[in-house]
């Protein structure tokens, strides 16, 4: 008898890169089965949702047809809310700027989409980002960046388990995002090309202040903007309205350029300084995750991002007793903001990443 | 392996039904509102189908009006009598069951909008219509009643002779959507009390895009689509020969198998309700346990996510539905489920599994195997 085919659910949005990944999974010879997520938006705004629109699930459900896989529709609205928008609320409420996606990441797609694939009998998850996978001979599964360094996103994915990352295949990490697209038109993909957005899906093209003043009202209370000095020299908006080494908007005339450099949600105070002000050598990451299970070692070199779209840059990394690591920078960072992730690589391997708690030794 | 059981969504066409079509697209093309001779022809072929659609139904050739599906029939029935009794005699009330089909539901919902009133009679936990609750709902304004006949979504079959009894005794014209009701059940409109009666031709094994109104002489009703003259002026637009000549013999062999195959279907409609209450927790069946169409099983689970069930059903190869097709996944509990009292968390976990020709025991009962580990392995992952 025939082995039977390796089964893959493929998360699908309807845009270029998910419907790349299953048609290549599919040529492939993979069993492939097309999923969407249907993400919560505050209600009336659906239409605006840009990761599940009513036509970008049209969209992605002509490409199944196209590629002739079945497809689901998966409504995860209540789980996206309570999960996802919720932690979104308390990272404002906590002073911290939060990145939803990596929380949608860990919560919804290698959550309720990851279950409901396995549940399903899938072998494995497969989505649209940018990253490879590489199995050692002891089954270790580890996560390369994109081939196209340009659109590299392994750094939302430094959230998932050596479990997931074994039953997760990234098929575009293997090409650069024009031949993605030349592989659309091969196949005769009917995918729109969107632009992409750096809002936040569940904004739905509202501005972030916009949708905090309805759900977290209290997160935008006025308060006093003091020196270096302690001297008070302005009002803030509202803390939420702020992220570190942010210039513009502050409001304040001074002979020299200020920035923000520091938050105190409990006295709900904004510190500004100048630029020498801003910046520090190390940080304090929580909320750990090694792709590996372990990290590498307990004091390592490894290169860091601190943002999505930051540079990577090198650091040593020790483990504390806690599992909380400690990150020592060669050069001071402008803006280390508590809430964002470090994630942490060496060459193109990534090895995890953690939840930025405090920036400390500032020069 | 594929297997199709949703056949209250829709049937394969039947071979022989095919071939007595198939003449119509090619052969005998004419427009049956022609002169010529092709026209003769084509219309002798459609009147043909009418009387035969007639005596099945005990009802008299130009009683019947050919449609493009049962929802047509239904938005004729609806807003045809209801135009014509506000216009006649100004009676602007329309009683309708709460467990309708969309086709009804949402007509008396526009109807209500262009200034009728729409009132829900009461239904029991089986989604059951009582003949009393008509008698006492209907007021001298009351200008249609509508109640489902068979349900779609539960299965539960209404008294309809009873209710049709109670609205001739006052007067008041009776519609009666038999889209599920025609393929299992034997039509008698006159035995039923039946002013309209809509059917659809797919559900047994005829072709999509035909169906059929019954409109009792003497009902008042307009035309819902205005144009020519065609179906008494009814209905306008050429007829769709191939098609009515389908509908009328897939509803001659429906109509002419009807004992057996509920022989064949309640055997395993009984099995499968058994076989669920006794090996899933939590599981009960919707619409009402005996009084139901032959061929349909309707549950509930308790803390299931029916979407996440009908999907990996269909990658296990078992096609069903939860009852009312859904394709965006959106977590609404049904009308249907709600009327019958269930609470939400009962609601979206609903299921549909609706037999036919090809169903046999042996499939039953691998059916309800899949139907226990999924619903196993749906409750494991959301602990």
């Amino acid at each position: 008898m025939m082995p039977e085919k390796p089964f893959v659910v493929v998360a699908m949005s309807g845009g270029v890169d998910s419907s790349v990944a299953a048609a290549l999974l599919a040529e492939q010879g993979y069993r492939v089965v097309g999923m969407m997520l249907r993400l919560w938006s505050e209600p009336g705004r659906e239409d605006s949702n840009r990761c599940c629109t009513p036509d970008a699930m049209a969209q992605a459900r002509k490409v199944a047809q196209a590629i002739g896989i079945p497809f689901y529709a998966v409504d995860v609205r209540e789980r996206f809310y309570q999960a996802v928008v919720q932690s979104f609320l308390e990272g404002y409420r906590a002073g911290e700027t939060p990145n939803p996606c990596v929380v949608c990441n860990r919560q919804i797609r290698w959550g309720a989409l990851y279950e409901q694939a396995r549940a399903s009998g899938a072998d494995f998850l497969a989505t649209g980002h940018y990253a490879r996978r590489s199995t050692d001979e002891s089954g270790l599964a580890r996560l390369h960046k994109g081939m196209d360094a340009g659109k590299d996103q392994s750094y939302v994915l430094s959230v998932l388990s050596q479990e997931q990352l074994r039953h997760s295949l990234f098929p575009v990490g293997e090409y650069p995002k024009a031949q993605v697209r030349e592989l659309a038109r091969k196949y005769k993909l009917p995918v729109a090309e969107r632009p992409d957005s750096q809002d936040l899906c569940f904004l739905a093209g509202q501005d972030y202040r916009e949708f905090l003043s309805q759900h977290a009202p209290e997160v935008l209370r006025p308060g006093v903007i003091l020196s270096t000095e302690g001297k008070a020299i302005g009002e803030h908006r509202g803390l939420a309205f702020y992220t570190i080494g942010q210039r513009k908007g502050l409001g304040i005339a001074s002979p020299r350029p200020l920035y923000v450099i520091g938050k105190d949600q409990a006295a709900n105070v904004l510190y500004v300084g100048e630029e020498s002000c801003l910046g520090g050598a190390e940080l304090l990451a929580g909320e750990v995750n090694w792709l590996a299970g372990e990290p590498p070692g307990e004091v390592f070199d490894a290169s860091v991002k601190i943002r999505y779209r930051a540079r990577e840059v090198p650091a040593r990394i020790s483990i504390c007793t806690d599992g909380r690591v400690r990150v020592q920078f060669k050069q001071p960072l402008r803006d280390i903001t508590p809430g964002q992730r470090a994630v942490f690589y060496q060459g193109d391997v990534c090895l995890g990443g953690g939840k930025i708690l405090a920036s400390e030794g500032a020069v | 392996m594929k297997i199709y059981l949703d056949y209250a969504a829709s049937t394969p066409v039947d071979e022989r039904v095919l071939s007595k079509m198939l003449p119509y697209f090619t052969e005998q093309y004419g427009n049956p509102s022609s002169v010529h001779w092709y026209g003769q022809q084509a219309e002798a072929a459609v009147e043909q189908a009418r009387s035969l659609v007639a005596s099945l139904l005990n009802a008299r050739a130009d009683e019947v009006v050919f449609t493009s599906c049962g929802t047509e029939s239904d938005n004729l029935a609806l807003r045809g009598v209801a135009w014509a009794q506000r216009k006649r005699r100004g009676a602007n009330h329309i009683l309708i069951s709460p467990v309708e089909h969309h086709a009804v539901l949402h007509t008396a919902q526009q109807l209500a909008e262009q200034g009728f009133e729409i009132e829900y009679l009461p239904v029991d936990e089986s989604g059951m219509v009582d003949p009393d609750d008509v008698r006492s709902a209907i007021r001298p304004g009351t200008a249609l009643v509508s109640a489902i006949y068979a349900n779609n979504e539960i299965g539960t079959i209404n008294p309809v002779g009873e209710i049709g009894k109670a609205c001739r005794e006052a007067g008041v014209p009776f519609h009666t959507d038999a889209v599920q009701a025609a393929a299992h059940l034997k039509m008698d409109v006159d035995a039923d009390n039946v002013d309209l009666l809509s059917i659809g031709a797919h559900k047994f094994y005829g072709p999509k895009g035909v169906g059929a109104l019954y409109v009792r002489q003497g009902t008042p009703i307009e035309a819902a689509q205005a144009g020519g003259k065609q179906e008494n002026g009814l209905r306008a637009g050429t007829h769709n020969v191939p098609y009515i000549v389908g509908l009328a013999e897939a509803f001659r062999l429906a109509q002419s198998t009807l004992q057996e195959r509920a022989q064949h279907h309640s055997a395993l409609r009984d099995y499968l309700l058994g076989n669920v209450l006794e090996n899933i927790p939590r599981a009960r069946v919707t619409g009402h346990p005996s009084r139901r169409l032959p061929n349909h099983a309707s549950f509930v689970f308790d803390n299931v996510d029916g979407n996440q069930l009908l999907m990996m059903l269909d990658i296990a190869g078992y096609a069903c539905s939860s009852g009312s097709a859904c394709k965006t996944g959106s977590p609404q509990p049904s009308e249907v489920l709600t009327a019958i009292g269930l609470a939400r968390h009962w609601a979206l976990g609903s299921l549909r599994v609706t037999t036919g020709r090809d169903s046999t025991p042996e499939l039953i009962e691998q059916f309800s195997q899949v139907l226990a580990e999924l619903i196993g392995r749906i409750r494991a992952a959301s602990q």
